[in-house]
């Protein structure tokens, strides 16, 4: 093998509609990111169908990524997994592998929460160290901020998730998912030719945001045929956008910090990068966002965050690995920041 | 802009920039909207209207309910800029950290009691933070920021309203939320009645429930 005797974490995620392998030094050097997407034929994620995916694709993806690392599992000296929030049937999988890998290989197992993933890997790629972040996905929409031990919630959504909202927009205008072009994306490129901003909900509530009204009031328009498809993607994506923003921007002059942090999938949006950094600058914050590899679920997300959690001594028994469907950022202890 | 004498910058929100300034002699608050570069023109501006307009009736409803809010002096729609009356005092949320647990809870019933005369009178103030209330030298706690705020008697919008309470102090004073917020409830049952109250207060664990990952839903499911 080429590769020196460093200490190296390989990370398992799968939360979610991909099964994703990450291999990360200790020092925080990506070694290897391979992935595989579940892709429904129709409709959103069928768990069960997606849990199905992640355990015929898990072999081939643990086999890429070890290949693009160049390392022997033999190698490795810690193994991390998504231990929630996600789909059950889908977080099971990924745990069986880890257990599996961590219990063949005899080295330490460490569950790490994917939200705190999703801000850590964006903190490793762009430096920032104590930001405001924007959390947005298929599943979740939040805003975080770390204060006294734990990335404190400010503000999210109080139904749908944003790229949920945009994802099934997308699927009842008939937009395909295609490989390497999500939904979101098709939708966005459409937006991008709209003309005409079509009056819809637009719901703030304090530091929260609910996304339902504002699909629903889309949905309905899109299927009266009116308007052009285009100003439809436009207007909900600027009403979409508008609201997380206004919310992230009350975070950032609640807690006055001084940088922006833009994670998630939806983070891939450039009009959504553009909101976000306007706010960043009225506030002179830094913005960040996080690069498009790492803005999907990934593995290597959770390996960092693995290395960051082991590194403080944290561990998880595999008696004690069961996964959480429903763990809350708020709820993790986060004993590497100060 | 509206006239005033001399201006200066209070407090940058998010949401509106706040003056101190002086108008006819007296010491005045002027809010203002700026626009927003972020997001189209006419999402904007719709925004800001919808916003300057309502929130000077809100605060006068609120009033009507008894509840102290500052006087408006002046509605300017062209400029998206309320001028109102300077409360002096403190922010809760920079009073509570520092109080004795007894003030604590009755600042929390005081507070709890504030939002029951809201409610009961039909009005939502959409943005209930601590840093939205100012505690004058009297004792008596003015509800500021009314710009979310809406007229509506409904449960669901009720619960939204004492949920986000609850998750300030949550968010912002975790070290005593759950007592600050029992105390709150305490004070807002005893304005709106027990059997209302506790119709808000299934309706808050019902929000909650609705949230991502809830362990609650485990037990409700």
């Amino acid at each position: 093998m080429k590769r020196p005797a460093e200490t190296l974490c390989l990370g398992v995620e799968s939360t979610a509609d991909d099964f994703g392998v990450g291999i990360v030094s200790f020092n925080g050097e990506i070694l290897a990111n391979a992935s595989s997407a579940y892709i429904p034929e129709e409709g959103g994620i069928h768990p069960r169908e997606a849990a199905r995916h992640h355990a015929e694709a898990a072999d081939k993806v643990l086999n890429e990524a070890l290949a693009k690392a160049e390392v022997n599992p033999r190698d490795l000296s810690l193994i991390a997994f998504a231990q929630g929030p996600g789909l059950g049937p889908c977080l099971r999988t990924g745990a069986t592998v880890a257990r599996a890998l961590a219990s063949y290989l005899d080295i330490p197992l460490v569950g790490v929460n994917h939200s705190v993933a999703h801000i850590e890997i964006g903190k490793l790629e762009t430096g920032a160290v104590d930001p405001v972040t924007l959390y947005v996905s298929g599943g979740n929409t939040l805003v975080s901020a770390f204060d006294a031990g734990r990335y404190r919630v400010f503000g999210e959504t109080l139904d749908i998730a944003l790229g949920n909202c945009l994802d099934v927009f997308a699927r009842e205008a008939g937009l395909k998912h295609k490989r390497g072009m999500p939904l979101g994306a098709a939708l966005e490129q459409l937006a991008a030719d709209g003309e005409k901003l079509i009056s819809l909900p637009y719901v703030v509530k304090g530091m929260d945001l609910s996304l339902s009204g504002l699909l629903t009031a889309a949905t309905t328009l899109l299927h009266k045929g009116e308007y052009r498809l285009e100003d439809l993607c436009y207007s909900l994506q600027e009403h979409a956008f508008s609201m997380v923003t206004e919310v992230t921007e009350r975070a950032l002059a609640h807690t006055e910090k001084k940088e922006v942090l833009l994670t998630g999938g939806v983070a891939a949006n450039k009009r959504l990068q553009s909101m976000l950094s306007s706010i960043a600058e009225e506030h002179d914050a830094k913005f960040n966002v996080v690069p498009r590899q790492f803005a999907t679920d990934n593995g290597a997300m959770i390996a960092w965050t693995g290395v960051l959690a082991h590194r403080h001594g944290l561990v998880t028994p595999v008696e004690e690995s069961f996964v959480k469907l429903r763990w809350r950022l708020e709820k993790v202890d986060v004993p590497w920041l100060k | 802009m509206v006239k005033v004498d001399s201006k200066t910058l209070l407090k940058k929100g998010a949401e509106a920039s706040l003056f101190l300034a002086s108008w006819h002699g007296r010491r005045v608050i002027v809010k203002a909207r700026f626009p927003k570069k972020y997001r189209p023109a006419e999402l904007d501006e719709k925004i800001r209207g919808y916003r300057t307009a309502h929130e000077p009736q809100l605060m006068h409803e609120a009033k009507k309910a008894g509840v102290p809010t500052p006087t408006i002096f002046l509605v300017d729609m062209k400029q998206a800029a309320i001028t109102m009356e300077f409360v002096e005092g403190k922010q809760v949320e920079q009073v509570l950290p520092h109080a004795s647990q007894k003030e604590r809870q009755e600042l929390c019933v005081k507070i709890g009691r504030l939002i029951g005369k809201l409610h009961r009178h039909g009005v939502i103030h959409g943005d209930l933070t601590t840093s939205n209330m100012i505690l004058d030298g009297e004792g008596k706690i003015f509800l500021v920021d009314f710009g979310l705020g809406e007229k509506n008697a409904e449960v669901e919008a009720r619960g939204v309203d004492l949920h986000l309470m609850k998750r300030t102090l949550q968010s912002t004073h975790y070290q005593f939320a759950e007592d600050c917020f029992r105390n709150v409830k305490t004070g807002y049952s005893a304005v709106l009645g027990a059997e209302d109250a506790e119709k808000v207060f299934e309706k808050i664990c019902e929000i909650e429930r609705r949230g991502r990952y809830v362990e609650e839903r485990k037990q409700a499911s």
